[in-house]
């Protein structure tokens, strides 16, 4: 049996909003297991962006139980939460969220600057290696505004691999992305769930869900639908992408 | 977070706004600049004034008779006549914190040379009257205690003096000047000391043995004043503590109020006129302070600015792992370095510009460290000080609001 990299029982969360309980997500239960590609669709309001908060550590349940890696996140303070984000949890954003007028190799090393245990040597290879992985080892220098789109996601995806997390946690990541650069972006989440890493992948659009291996459908705060999907291939579809010149 | 990279992101954030960082430094420039000015300038002319002061001669007493009056008639002081050789001898005996101590005695008359004439006082004192006064020979020599016991006919005068008697370039030692009648021979002039503080010239001055004044021009046995120096500046005070008893003793006076003598020291023309320019001083650095106070909100506005900038920046810190103390230093960072940098360029050209001061106004230039020193912390507490509140607030977002902020 593979770990149980993320375990959730009977989970609860409820927001007040003026005087009414607003209840977001109201007891849901599912585990990853390591090497899981998994992704959690819903629509606009279906509670999984307050999923993805949760299981970023960001924010805690306000019931139910929730294990990240063999620890129980609900009893952590907010500054353990802190240190828990940054050893355990690669995060991807639909806007990538680099920072400006800052190298491709600096918004990597990011993450490992509040690693205290990290000396800076290691963090400058570390960075190295997580920008060759996502195929931009000769895009180190550049600035956000010199790489397009999907350079710049594959910064973020290099950021969220640097400090070597238990799971990526990806939040619309292909959001801001044409067809094509999606599918390329696909094709780097198949390759690293390839090499083994676990992902969830937090989207609305089904015909990204496809190429994961595993979907979690999210309704008003239940799960309507969890089954293991056999998975498209990701550089399949690129190649199968009409060669299209308009843009 | 270690401190190298706290302050590495810092100078990157700071450099990324550049000329916002100039203009919010520009604030603390200024203040810094004034206060060191203002501080640097009131020393420099505290100690101008102790300067000419000390030029008189700090440490000098003065001791005068105290007003006489005669059928409800003040005579103005040195009219009496209580001061004599008894008292003289008394104070050089007995008084421990005198170092020198002469009689004077003067009377005024037209002294004249060849066509030329210039009316004056001729003071009759002993020879210690040059180290008591701080006055110099320029030339020929002074007259000495056989001169004194002598009474002899010999005078030294000041530049003043010697200008106006002897017009065509005539070398005034060695000539002969009459006073009134009596003809006295010069054999000394002093160096120039200028205007005293009061604007009276110095040079104008013709000195001679007492006991000349007293037998020949005047003949009285008593002594106009008395003029001595304490062993020092600040044993002046104990000096003339030391020279009251005396005279108390030698007039056999036991009331204070009964008292027939005024003695008068530098210090407390000293303390006066130093309080005055210290009073000047502390106005002029609370004016500066305020201008600093001013900058530092100038630094808080603008980091507040930069924090709701960069919310987004600090969601995406928190969320990669960073904790609300790392946020906190990091914002907290750049508001001292921005202080700190605007303490430094303000040190400089405050002292650039006391130093500008100083020439124009013929000063002395002083550096005053503690200033230096009291302006790099007050820096620094200024950054820390305005920078707080926005760094808390920086550091108490919540990272998902932070994150989803446009």
């Amino acid at each position: 049996m593979e770990n149980e990299i993320i375990k959730i029982e009977n989970l609860r969360r409820t927001f007040r909003v003026g005087n009414e309980d607003v209840h977001a997500l109201k007891g849901i239960s599912f585990t990853i297991y390591s090497g899981e590609f998994v992704s959690i669709m819903g629509t606009s309001g279906s509670g999984k962006s307050t999923l993805l908060n949760i299981l970023g550590c960001l924010d805690k349940p306000t019931s139910g139980e929730y294990n990240i890696d063999g620890v129980n996140v609900g009893s952590l303070s907010k500054n353990q939460l802190s240190t828990l984000r940054n050893r355990k949890i690669g995060f991807v954003f639909q806007s990538y969220n680099l920072l400006a007028r800052t190298t491709a190799l600096e918004n990597v090393e990011l993450p490992l600057l509040y690693n205290n245990t990290v000396s800076s040597k290691e963090r400058r290879e570390r960075a190295v290696a997580a920008l060759q992985a996502v195929g931009l080892d000769n895009r180190m220098y550049h600035l956000p505004n010199q790489l397009s789109g999907g350079q710049q996601q594959r910064v973020a995806i290099a950021r969220a691999l640097v400090n070597d997390p238990v799971i990526l946690l990806a939040d619309e990541a292909t959001g801001n992305l044409d067809t094509r650069t999606s599918y390329e972006i696909m094709t780097l989440f198949q390759q690293l769930h390839d090499q083994g890493k676990t992902i969830a992948f937090v989207t609305h659009e089904p015909d990204i869900a496809v190429f994961t291996t595993r979907t979690i459908m999210l309704r008003d705060g239940h799960i309507i639908n969890d089954c293991p999907v056999e998975p498209k291939s990701a550089k399949e579809a690129l190649e199968n992408l009409p060669q299209s010149d308009d843009y | 977070m270690n401190i190298l990279n706290l302050i590495k992101i810092a100078i990157k954030a700071l450099l990324r706004n550049k000329s916002r960082a100039i203009l919010t430094m520009l604030g603390i420039v200024i203040g810094i600049a004034s206060v060191i000015a203002m501080v640097s300038l009131g020393q420099s002319s505290t100690l101008s004034v102790q300067n000419q002061l000390s030029s008189m001669g700090s440490n000098m007493i003065m001791i005068m008779p105290s007003h006489q009056s005669r059928g409800g008639v003040n005579l103005g002081s040195g009219s009496s006549k209580a001061l004599n050789e008894k008292d003289l001898k008394a104070i050089r005996a007995n008084a421990r914190y005198v170092s020198a101590i002469t009689p004077m005695v003067s009377s005024a008359a037209q002294l004249v040379f060849g066509s030329n004439n210039h009316p004056g006082s001729i003071q009759g004192v002993d020879a210690c009257y040059l180290d008591i006064r701080k006055y110099e020979l320029e030339s020929g020599i002074m007259f000495d205690e056989n001169d004194v016991k002598k009474f002899a006919k010999v005078c030294v005068i000041g530049k003043t003096v010697a200008k106006e008697l002897f017009t065509n370039g005539e070398n005034p030692v060695g000539q002969t000047v009459r006073f009134g009648t009596i003809p006295m021979k010069v054999i000394g002039v002093l160096k120039s000391k200028g205007q005293n503080q009061m604007g009276q010239d110095q040079d104008d001055v013709v000195l001679a043995p007492y006991t000349t004044i007293q037998k020949r021009f005047m003949a009285i046995t008593h002594y106009n004043m008395l003029f001595a120096s304490a062993l020092s500046e600040e044993q002046s005070e104990m000096a003339a503590t030391e020279i009251t008893y005396i005279l108390r003793s030698t007039h056999g006076i036991t009331n204070s109020s009964d008292d027939d003598f005024d003695i008068r020291t530098q210090e407390e023309l000293l303390t006066t006129m130093s309080s005055i320019t210290g009073l000047l001083t502390v106005l002029l650095a609370a004016i500066a302070a305020i201008s600093l106070v001013v900058g530092g909100i100038g630094i808080m506005n603008i980091m507040y600015v930069t924090v709701t900038e960069r919310t987004k920046e600090i969601g995406l810190r928190m969320s990669i792992g960073a904790q609300n103390r790392d946020i906190l230093m990091q914002f907290l960072a750049e508001s001292v370095i921005l202080s700190l940098i605007g303490g430094i360029i303000g040190i400089i050209f405050g002292l650039l510009l006391s130093y500008v001061g100083c020439t124009l106004l013929k000063w002395p230039y002083v550096v005053s460290q503690t200033a230096i020193i009291l302006s790099f912390l007050v820096c620094a507490a200024t950054g820390i000080f305005f920078g707080w509140y926005p760094a808390k607030k920086a550091a108490n977002l919540d990272p998902i609001n932070a994150l989803r902020y446009e």
